[in-house]
């Protein structure tokens, strides 16, 4: 399937995925993330259960310290 | 192209809330009063200390000073004039409403990620027709290229999203200035997006 991640267009190898899934494959590992799937903010606890589909646009945005 | 008297007017009208004055607050805040915005609203706990000499918008005479009142005292050397609304006081969920919510654009500038997160979610959860511009990812020098602005409807991130900031990666002024005023450039883009 075909998504924007982060505003690059990447392409995953499969149908469907959880963002848990996603976050595995593209290694985020950071602990603070912000996460944006079609503009809808997914709490913590929905990166299991909430799934990518093709041509979705997904946003795993790092929150690090410094300021 | 409108001339700085038609912005003026415009960005005049508008109110800025910002949490945080920091590295990134105090030069956003710096950017934003000198391009001619209304009021703004500025809310922070700490002090000045001698470490943030190296990036903050203070000098060297306000060490121990309450930062909202330093900065207080340098914004008004800018513009006497100046509408200012300063808060010490440490920004929760609880009094994010009463502080920010007669903002037109909110700018996250909060050194810690936690901090970071728990305004996002708040401002994304509570506040969603809000505009917030956020900072992430800004510590050490170079690699300016690695330096964007990720927007996801009425967020915006400016950052590389990953150089975090520690000991051995300290944030430094220039990279520090950088994205204070990227985020300042994302709030002017916001506010005269309607109007030119």
């Amino acid at each position: 399937m075909k998504i924007m991640l982060n505003n690059r267009s990447e392409i995953i190898d499969g149908d469907l995925f959880t963002i848990s899934q996603i976050m595995v494959i593209k290694s985020f590992k950071f602990r603070m993330l912000v996460v944006r799937l079609n503009d809808r903010l997914i709490k913590k606890e929905e990166y299991e259960t909430t799934f990518v589909k093709d041509g979705d646009d997904l946003k795993i945005i790092h929150l690090v310290s410094g300021g | 192209m409108p001339n700085f008297n038609q912005i003026k007017a415009i960005l005049s009208q508008k109110t800025i809330g910002i949490a945080g004055a920091g590295g990134l607050g105090s030069n956003c805040a710096a950017s934003l009063l000198r391009s001619g915005v209304g009021k703004l609203i500025i809310a922070d706990f700490d002090t000045v200390s001698e470490a943030n000499l190296n990036r903050q918008f203070y000098f060297h005479d306000q060490i121990g000073e309450i930062k909202v009142n330093a900065l207080r005292e340098n914004l008004l050397r800018i513009n006497p004039f100046a509408s200012l609304q300063m808060h010490a006081a440490k920004v929760t969920p609880e009094n994010i409403d009463f502080l920010f919510s007669t903002c037109d654009v909110i700018v996250e500038a909060f050194d810690s990620a936690s901090e970071k997160e728990m305004l996002i979610n708040y401002v994304l959860t509570h506040l969603p027709e809000k505009p917030l511009v956020a900072a992430s990812g800004l510590a050490g020098w170079g690699r300016v290229e690695s330096l964007r602005i990720i927007q996801s409807g009425n967020l915006y991130v400016c950052g590389d999203g990953e150089s975090e900031a520690g000991e051995a990666n300290p944030p430094l002024a220039p990279r520090v200035n950088i994205v204070s005023n990227l985020q300042a450039d994302t709030v002017l883009e916001i506010l005269l997006k309607e109007r030119f």
